[in-house]
C-alpha cells in the first residue's frame, strides 16, 4: 500500500548493469530495475499481489550471492552491486522460459512469447534432443488437462497453466479471502486446484473473476474472451479501453471496460486504483451485460408470481 | 478419533458457540490452530485409510482452514492419500532407493504384493544399513517397521569413544543395547551423566555457552555446515516469542543416523533441546520428524513426558525460572520437510513450501519468529562441548572442521552402520573401519542424492568439510553409499534423477521441469546406452539454471549427482 | 452527520484501524471490495465485532459475532453506551471540549444497565461488554453500518445511538477513527450530495437557507420554490391522500422495491399520470403512460458518482445506447425545453463547471483534476486542496475551529412496528445477496453460477418445528400478503428469526411481506422487520387433502 502521508524513507542506492540507481528503503530490486530503466521480465509478480518469487525469470546476478536472486521480491540494499544481464543471468532466463515453453499451451500467453524470443528460448530442444531416430525413445512430459468450459463467466484451461499461484493469491488472503483454490499434488504434477477438483460453485468460488484477471497465460479466461478467440474474433488491437466507475454498490470501484465493435467484452479494474488495487467482485466483473441486452422487452418469467396473493 | 485435537473441547476451534447468539471465529483464531492441520490429517489418514472429503471438511471446519487448501496440504504428502483406497489393510512402503534397489527391494515388493499386502514403492526410508527397508503405515493400528521388532541391532561404531576427553556422540549408546530399556530410562540417563549438560548451561548463562559453542567451531550437521554459534547468538539476540526445532525430518537417502540417534540416546536429544531453548530465550521447542520413523517417535514422546517429570520441561523449566516445552510433529513423507523453511511452513500447517530466504529463520523463521532450527547430530555435538570444553572438542577433527563427525555407511562394505570418525579420516580409512568394500569398487555417493559420485581415486579425500568442498563433492549430512562393479550405476542414476523429480515441490520453475527433464534426458541416455552431445548440453544447461535459480537446495543440488556420474563415465560413453 | 452527510474515514483508514464495529452490514456481499480493505486491517491485526441478527458472511470474519434480536439496535448502543460511562472509559475531556448534551444522554442510557440490555437485546452481557471495552479502549475504532441499520422505523435514531458512542470515545474526527454509513447505490452518495433530496441543493446546502438559495437562483436566473418537497415514502402518502396526482419516476422501480408493495402498486395504478424514466422495462415502467428509455448511466454516459468514501470520480461513455435510449440529462433537457424552459444544452462538463462554483465542498475539483486523478474526496475546497481524508477534525482543535461542540442525543429504544403474535410468530428480515443487486433491473442480465433465487432462509430449529427441509417449498405470509418460496435451511439463523432477498420480483414477490411503517425523519421503511407465519407447502395429494393455502 501507498502511504498517503507523502513521507520520504530513507533511500538506498544500487548499481544495475553499472549504473548507480536510488530508490526508498524497503523497495525491491525490480522496483530499483524499472526506475533504472532496464527492463526485468516477470510472469508471477503482479502490482497488486505479494511477490511469491516462484517463476524465477526476473533473476539477476547480485555481487557476493552465491546464486542468483529474484529481483520481485529482494529489497534493494546500499551498495548492492547487480547484473541484470549478465550470461548467468540470460542462461537461467532463458531455461525458465524454454522449461515452460517446453510444458505447457503458451500460445496465449503474449508477454512470455516475446521474452521467450528475446532470451532465444527454444523449448522445442528438449523434445530434439530426445527422439533421434529411435521410435522408443522418451517422451517428454507435458501439463495436459482438457479446457473446462463450465459456465458463462469464465473457463480454466490448465494446460496453459504455468503455475504462478497468482490465482490462488487473489482468491486468497492477497485479496478476495475466498480460498476456493490452492495448488494441489506436488512437483510436475502440481495444478492449482478446489478440494478433490469439485467444479466451481460446489467450492467456495464467488466468481469474482479477480483469479482471471491475474492470470498470464490465458489459463484462466473470460468467457466472452473464450468464444470471441474461438471463432476467430478476438482482435485486441481493435479494443478500446475506457474508465468509469461500477453500476452496483456504492463502494465506487473504478473499471476499464474493454470494448470491441461497439460492445464490452471484458472487465478489469486498474491495479493502482486507491479503491480496488485491481480487484472486483462478481457484480463489476460480470454484472454489465444488461446493457447489451434487448432493452425495452417485458421478462419472460412475469407471470411466474401468480401464485402470489394479496390480502 | 482425533485424539490429537480432542474437538469436543469447544474451546479448541476455529470457531467456538458461546451462545446462541455469540459465536467467536475470524481470521486470527483460524490462524492460531492451523498448525493442528498435519497431526489432524495424520489421525484422519490412520482411522479412515484415507483423507475422505468429509474427514477433510471436518477437519477444515474444526481449525478453520479452507477445503482447498486443506486439500493442497493433504496432496503434499507421500503418507496421505486422497483417493479412496480399495482395501482396508496398512499399507507396506518398501523403499526403491539405490541402496535398498541393490538389495532387492524390488523383489521384496513384489513378495508383498503376492502375499497380498497392500504394497507401495518409495524413496527412502532412513534404514539403508539393514536394506532392504519397508515401513507399515497402519490402518486403525500404530505405524510400525518391522526390523525394529524382529531385525539385527545396527551396527554403531565410534573411533573417539575410547577416549573420554574426546567428543563422542555415541560413546554410551555403544554400551545399551537398541531394545533394552536403558536407552529410555531417566535413571540411567542421569547415571551416565545425563543432565550435566543441561546444569552447566544454566550456571554458565546464555552468553558463555554461545561463546563456547561459537570457539568450538561447531557447524551444523544437516549438510549446511552453517556456524551453529553464530546462529544461536542470531535468535538470542532476537526479541518477542522465539522457537527452537529439531530438525529430525532426515529423508537423504542413504542417510539413517537421525533415526538412530533417537532410537538410542532420547533424553540426549530432549536435554540438547532444551538447552538450545534456554540458552536462545525460547518458551516453545519442536520435534519435526519423520513419518516414517515411529520407534524413534515413541521413544521421543517417552523421553518428553519424563523430561517434564523430571522438571526440564514445563513453566519453570529445569529451574530456570523460564517456561520451556517441547511439542513433536511427525512429517508425512516429503523429502522438501528437511529444508528448514519448508518445514516450518509443514508445521505450521501450510503445504512444505521452501520460503525465498532472506529473510533467514534466525530472524523469521517459525511462525515468522527467531528460531533456531538445528539437526540432532548438531544438538548433541553442543551437549559434548559443555560436558568437556571448546579446548577439548577441537582436540579431534581438522583445524576448520572440528569434532567428530557421524557417517552412514550402506551399500557394498563388510558392516553396513553408523560410524563416527573425526572429520579429516580418510575416504579408505573410513572404508576399512566398515570391513572394506565388497568387491571391486565402482564409485562411492558422498552426500546422498543431493551430494556426488566419487571414484577409487578419492579413497585418500579427506573426509573434512573444506577437503570435500576443494575437491568438488561435499559431505551433506554424511551419507556415504557404495557400490562396487556388480551395480548397474545407470540404473543408480536414473533411480536419482527421479527421486528429484518426485521430490521437487513443484514451487520454482528450473526445479519442476528441470528435475523431470533431467530425469528424461537420463532415461533416455540409458534406453540409447550413451549421451549425445545435445543430450551433454541440456544437461549442463539444466544444471546451470536449476543451480543458479531455484529457491532452496533441492533444485541447487539436483543436479549434482547426475553430473559427477556422467563425468566418471557411469552413464556411458566416453569420460569427460 | 455533524452537519455532513457522508461516512468520516476513507477505505484506507479501515486498513489500519484497530478495532471494527461492523453493525447491520453484510458488507462481504454488500459492499464487497469495501471488505477488502476491512480484511486488509483484520489481516494487520484489527480486531472486529459483527453485530447482526445473522451470523452473515462478514460476521465469519468477526472476531465475536453479537446476534441481536432485530430491532434492538438502540437498546444494544445504549447498553455500550452505559458501560463505557459507567467503567469510565470515556473521553472526558473529549466530551468536555468538543460535545454538548452528556449529562441528558448519560442520563438516558442508565436504565440500560448490561442486563437489561442482555434482556432486550437476547446477546449476552459478557459479549456486550466485551464489544464495549474494546471500542472504548482501542487507540482507534470505526463504526461501519448498512440498511440494518436504516430500514426501521428508528432509523434516524439508530445511527444517532452509534454516533454517541463515537462521542462518548473520541472515536471521530481522527485519522483510523470514525462513523462510516456504506452507501448500497453507486451514486447515493453522489445524488444526495448534489440535490436529489427533498430539502437540499446541488452541494448539499440547505434549501431553507435564504443565502444558499439566492446564490443558486443568481447563477439560474429563476426563482426557486423554498418549501422542501417530500420524500418517497411521503410521496406516496399524499398518493394515498389523493393530493398527489402525477408522479415522474427516475431509475426507481417503486412497483417492485417497496415495502407492502401490494399497496404501492395499487397507489401507482391510481395515478393520473406516471412518467417512467429507466434502463429497462420494470414494473413500475410496465405500469407508466410514458416510458422514457434512459441510457445505463455508468457505461454510455459523462459524468460523475460519489462513493462511500466521499471520492467524486468520472463516469465515461463506452459504448453507444441501447436502441432509442438518451442520456439522462439530455432527456430531463429535451423536456425543459418542450415544456418552454429555456435551458440550454450542456455537457457533462459544463454542468459539473457549473456545480463547483456553487458548491463548497466542490469548488476545488476541476474537471480536468477529476480526468487526471483517481477521484478526489469532498470536501476540496479549492484548486489546490488535495480533497479530505477524514471528517470533522475539527473536533480535535482547541477552539472546534469555531465549529458549535457536536450534539449527543437521547434515543428512546422502541421495538419493531409489527410486534409478533401468535397468527405471525417469526421476524422476517430482508437483506442482499452477493451476486445480486436490488430489483435485479441491472443484475438479472448475467447468469450466476451461484445464484439461488429468493429462498426464505429459516433456522435449522424453526425448520423442524415447521416439518420443512432444505428445498421444500412453503408459503410465507405476513398480515399483507402471502408469497410462495423455497426454504432454505441454515445455522446463520436464530431461531425465530427468517431472511429473504427481494432480487427476483418478478419471481418472488418477497415486498408482499414487508411492513411500510416507516421512520418519520428519513422516510426509510422497515424493511428489516415484518412478522410472518410460515406453512408448508405439501406437494401432491397432502396439499389437495389439507385444502391448505388462501
Amino acid at each position: 500500500m501507498t502511504s498517503s502521508n507523502g513521507s520520504i524513507g530513507s533511500q538506498v542506492t544500487v548499481s544495475i548493469d553499472g549504473q548507480e540507481v536510488s530508490v526508498p528503503e524497503g523497495q525491491t530490486i525490480l522496483a530499483a530495475c524499472t526506475a533504472a530503466g532496464v527492463e526485468t521480465p516477470t510472469i508471477c509478480w503482479a502490482p497488486n499481489l505479494t511477490p511469491v518469487n516462484v517463476c524465477r525469470v526476473c533473476v539477476v546476478e547480485v555481487e557476493g550471492s552465491r546464486t542468483l536472486v529474484p529481483a520481485c521480491s529482494r529489497p534493494a540494499a546500499d551498495g548492492m552491486q547487480i547484473s541484470t544481464d549478465s550470461e548467468r543471468v540470460r542462461h537461467s532466463r532463458r531455461m525458465v522460459l524454454e522449461f515452460l515453453g517446453s510444458a505447457n499451451d503458451l500460445s496465449q500467453a503474449a508477454e512470455i512469447a516475446e521474452w521467450s524470443q528475446h532470451y532465444g528460448a527454444d523449448a522445442g530442444r528438449y523434445a530434439a534432443a530426445l527422439s533421434d531416430e529411435s521410435e522408443t525413445a522418451v517422451e517428454i512430459a507435458h501439463v495436459d488437462d482438457p479446457v473446462r468450459v463450465q459456465d458463462d463467466l469464465y473457463i480454466r484451461a490448465y494446460d496453459r497453466c504455468v503455475l504462478c499461484y497468482k490465482c490462488v493469491e487473489a482468491c486468497g488472503d492477497d485479496a478476495q479471502h475466498t480460498f476456493a483454490i490452492a495448488v494441489a499434488g506436488r512437483g510436475f504434477d502440481a495444478r492449482i486446484r478446489t478440494e478433490y477438483d469439485v467444479e466451481l460453485p460446489e467450492s467456495a468460488c464467488v466468481y469474482c473473476g479477480n483469479c482471471v484477471a491475474v492470470c498470464p497465460t490465458g489459463a484462466l479466461q473470460f468467457r466472452t474472451e473464450f468464444d470471441l478467440r474461438a471463432v476467430g474474433e478476438w482482435r485486441p488491437d481493435d479494443q478500446e479501453v475506457t474508465r468509469t466507475v461500477c453500476s452496483y454498490c456504492g463502494v465506487g470501484c473504478n473499471l476499464e471496460l474493454h470494448t470491441q465493435d461497439e460492445r464490452i467484452v471484458k472487465v478489469t479494474s486498474p491495479a493502482d486504483h486507491s479503491v480496488t488495487s485491481g480487484h472486483l467482485c462478481i457484480k463489476g466483473r460480470f454484472g454489465w451485460q444488461y446493457v447489451h441486452a434487448p432493452a425495452f422487452e417485458p421478462p419472460a418469467t412475469e407471470s411466474a408470481a401468480a401464485d402470489s396473493t394479496e390480502t | 478419533m482425533m485424539a490429537a485435537l480432542s474437538v469436543n473441547d469447544a474451546n479448541t476451534g476455529a470457531v467456538v458457540v458461546d451462545h446462541p447468539r455469540v459465536v467467536r471465529g475470524g481470521t486470527r483464531r483460524r490462524k492460531q490452530l492451523r498448525h493442528l492441520l498435519l497431526p489432524a490429517l495424520h489421525a484422519l489418514q490412520r482411522e479412515a485409510g484415507w483423507i475422505s472429503p468429509g474427514g477433510l471438511n471436518f477437519v477444515g471446519r474444526t481449525l478453520g482452514v479452507p477445503p482447498a487448501e486443506a486439500y493442497g496440504v493433504a496432496t503434499f504428502y507421500e503418507m496421505f492419500r486422497t483417493e479412496a483406497p480399495a482395501h482396508e489393510l496398512s499399507v507396506r512402503h518398501v523403499c526403491v532407493d539405490p541402496i535398498c534397489a541393490l538389495a532387492g527391494a524390488a523383489r521384496l515388493a513384489e513378495n508383498l504384493r503376492s502375499q497380498g499386502h497392500a504394497t507401495h514403492e518409495g524413496p527412502c526410508l532412513g534404514q539403508c544399513e539393514r536394506a532392504p527397508a519397508v515401513f507399515i503405515q497402519g490402518r486403525r493400528e500404530p505405524d510400525r517397521v518391522p526390523d525394529d521388532e524382529h531385525g539385527p541391532d545396527s551396527l554403531l561404531v565410534s573411533v573417539t569413544a575410547g577416549s573420554p576427553d574426546a567428543p563422542s556422540l555415541l560413546r554410551h549408546m555403544l554400551d545399551a543395547p537398541a531394545g533394552s530399556a536403558e536407552a529410555a530410562s531417566m535413571e540411567a540417563y542421569r547415571a551416565r551423566g545425563g543432565g550435566d549438560a543441561l546444569e552447566a548451561a544454566l550456571r554458565l548463562g546464555p552468553d558463555e555457552v554461545i561463546s563456547q559453542i561459537s570457539s568450538s567451531g561447531l557447524s551444523g550437521r544437516g549438510g549446511a555446515a552453517f556456524p551453529t554459534g553464530i546462529k544461536w547468538r542470531a535468535v538470542a539476540d532476537g526479541d518477542g516469542p522465539k522457537h527452537v526445532v529439531a530438525n529430525i525430518d532426515e529423508s537423504e537417502p542413504g542417510t539413517f543416523k537421525d533415526r538412530l540417534l533417537c532410537e538410542r540416546d532420547p533424553l540426549a536429544i530432549i536435554e540438547s533441546i532444551t538447552v538450545a531453548g534456554l540458552v536462545v530465550g525460547a518458551a516453545q521447542g519442536w520435534i519435526y520428524i519423520r513419518g516414517e520413523y515411529p520407534l524413534a517417535t515413541q521413544r521421543l514422546r517417552h523421553a518428553i513426558a519424563q523430561a517434564r517429570l523430571e522438571g526440564w520441561l514445563g513453566d519453570d523449566a529445569a529451574g530456570s525460572g523460564r517456561p520451556f516445552d517441547i511439542d513433536l510433529r511427525r512429517g508425512a513423507g516429503a523429502y522438501i520437510c528437511g529444508e528448514e523453511t519448508a518445514l516450518f511452513n509443514s508445521l505450521e500447517g501450510y503445504r512444505g513450501e521452501p520460503r525465498n530466504k532472506p529473510p533467514f529463520p534466525t530472524t523469521h523463521g517459525l511462525f515468522g519468529r527467531p528460531t533456531v532450527v538445528n539437526n540432532p547430530e548438531t544438538l548433541l555435538n553442543v551437549i559434548e562441548i559443555l560436558r568437556i570444553g571448546p579446548e577439548a572438542y577441537r582436540s579431534v577433527g581438522t583445524e576448520d572442521s572440528p569434532g567428530t563427525k557421524l557417517f552412514c555407511l550402506s551399500g557394498h562394505v563388510g558392516r553396513p552402520g553408523l560410524y563416527e570418525a573425526p572429520f579429516g579420516t580418510p575416504l579408505g580409512e573410513l572404508l576399512s573401519l566398515a570391513g572394506g568394500v565388497q568387491g571391486t569398487l565402482s564409485a562411492v555417493l558422498l552426500g546422498g542424492a543431493a551430494g556426488s559420485f566419487v571414484g577409487s581415486d578419492a579413497l585418500e579425500l579427506p573426509l573434512s568439510l573444506e577437503d570435500t568442498r576443494s575437491a568438488g563433492t561435499t559431505l551433506g549430512s554424511g551419507p556415504v553409499m557404495v557400490f562396487n562393479d556388480s551395480a548397474d550405476m545407470g540404473s543408480v542414476i536414473e533411480r536419482l534423477a527421479k527421486f528429484f523429480s518426485d521430490e521437487s515441490c513443484g514451487q520454482c520453475v528450473p526445479c519442476r521441469v528441470g528435475t523431470v527433464r533431467q530425469h528424461e534426458i537420463v532415461t533416455e541416455i540409458r534406453r540409447a546406452g550413451a549421451p549425445t552431445g545435445s543430450q551433454r548440453l541440456l544437461l549442463d544447461d539444466i544444471a546451470g539454471a536449476m543451480g543458479d535459480a531455484s529457491i532452496c537446495g533441492l533444485g541447487h543440488t539436483a543436479a549434482s549427482a547426475v553430473l559427477s556420474g556422467m563425468q566418471l563415465g557411469l552413464l556411458g560413453g566416453d569420460e569427460s | 452527520m455533524f452537519g455532513l452527510g457522508g461516512g468520516t474515514c476513507s477505505y484506507q483508514e479501515i486498513t489500519e484501524t484497530d478495532v471494527i464495529l461492523l453493525w447491520g452490514s453484510n458488507a462481504r456481499e454488500a459492499h464487497p471490495i469495501f471488505f477488502h480493505h476491512l480484511l486488509r486491517g483484520l489481516k494487520r491485526g484489527a480486531e472486529m465485532y459483527a453485530v447482526d441478527p445473522r451470523r452473515t458472511s462478514s460476521a465469519e470474519f468477526a472476531d465475536v459475532w453479537l446476534g441481536l434480536d432485530v430491532g434492538t439496535d438502540i437498546a444494544l448502543a445504549n447498553t455500550v453506551g452505559r458501560e463505557i460511562i459507567a467503567r469510565r472509559w470515556h473521553n472526558e475531556s473529549f466530551i468536555e471540549r468538543a460535545t454538548i448534551g452528556f449529562e441528558d444522554y448519560a442520563a438516558s442510557v442508565e436504565p440500560f444497565t448490561l442486563d437489561e440490555g442482555a434482556r432486550l437485546t437476547g446477546v449476552p452481557a459478557e459479549a456486550i461488554a466485551e464489544m464495549a471495552h474494546a471500542y472504548a479502549t482501542a487507540p482507534t475504532a470505526q463504526i461501519l453500518w448498512t440498511l440494518g441499520i436504516t430500514e426501521h422505523h428508528t432509523a434516524v435514531e439508530n445511527v444517532l445511538s452509534l454516533c454517541n458512542l463515537a462521542l462518548l470515545t473520541g472515536h471521530v474526527g481522527r485519522r483510523g477513527s470514525g462513523l462510516v454509513p456504506l452507501r448500497g447505490q453507486n451514486n447515493v452518495q453522489g445524488g444526495g450530495d448534489m440535490g436529489a433530496l427533498p430539502d437540499r441543493l446541488p452541494g448539499f446546502q440547505r434549501l431553507v437557507d435564504p443565502e444558499a438559495r439566492e446564490r443558486y437562483e443568481r447563477v439560474w436566473d429563476c426563482e426557486l420554490n423554498p418549501v422542501p418537497g417530500k420524500h418517497l415514502t411521503a410521496m406516496f402518502e399524499s398518493m394515498e391522500e389523493g393530493e398527489l396526482r402525477a408522479l415522474y419516476v427516475i431509475g426507481e422501480n417503486p412497483a417492485d422495491s417497496e415495502a407492502n408493495v401490494a399497496h404501492a402498486r395499487k397507489l401507482l395504478e391510481g395515478l393520473d399520470l406516471l412518467v417512467v424514466q429507466d434502463i429497462s422495462l420494470t414494473r413500475t415502467a410496465r405500469m407508466a403512460d410514458v416510458v422514457l428509455p434512459a441510457a445505463a448511466g455508468w457505461s454510455s454516459s459523462e459524468g460523475t458518482v460519489t462513493s462511500s468514501e466521499r471520492r467524486v470520480q468520472r463516469v465515461r461513455a463506452a459504448v453507444p445506447p441501447q436502441g432509442d435510449a438518451r442520456d439522462d440529462v439530455r432527456i430531463i433537457g429535451d423536456l425543459a425545453r418542450h415544456m418552454g424552459a429555456p435551458w440550454p444544452t450542456a455537457t457533462a462538463e459544463e454542468l459539473w463547471e457549473e456545480l463547483r462554483t456553487l458548491s463548497p465542498l466542490h469548488g476545488g475539483m476541476s474537471w480536468d483534476r477529476l480526468e487526471s486523478s483517481g477521484g478526489l474526496q469532498w470536501p476540496c475546497p479549492h484548486d489546490d486542496h488535495p480533497g479530505t481524508e477524514f471528517l470533522h477534525s475539527w473536533l480535535w482543535a482547541d477552539d472546534l475551529d469555531g465549529h458549535t461542540p457536536a450534539p449527543f442525543t437521547v434515543n428512546e429504544h422502541r421495538p419493531p412496528a409489527e410486534a409478533l403474535s401468535e397468527q405471525f410468530p417469526l421476524r422476517l428480515t430482508t437483506g442482499r445477496v452477493l451476486d445480486s443487486y436490488n430489483t435485479g433491473a441491472q443484475s438479472s442480465g448475467y447468469s450466476s453460477p451461484i445464484r439461488t433465487g429468493d429462498t426464505i432462509e429459516v433456522s435449522p430449529a424453526d425448520a423442524a418445528a415447521l416439518g420443512i427441509t432444505d428445498g421444500d417449498a412453503v408459503r410465507v405470509s405476513s398480515p399483507r400478503g402471502s408469497v410462495n418460496m423455497e426454504a432454505s435451511v441454515t445455522g446463520r439463523l436464530p431461531a425465530g428469526l427468517v431472511f429473504t432477498t427481494f432480487h427476483f420480483p418478478d419471481l418472488v414477490d418477497a415486498n408482499l411481506l414487508t411492513n411500510d411503517a416507516w421512520d418519520a425523519r428519513s422516510g426509510t421503511a422497515e424493511f428489516k422487520a415484518a412478522a410472518v407465519r410460515i406453512d408448508p407447502l405439501r406437494s401432491g395429494s397432502a396439499a389437495a387433502a389439507g385444502g391448505a393455502g388462501g
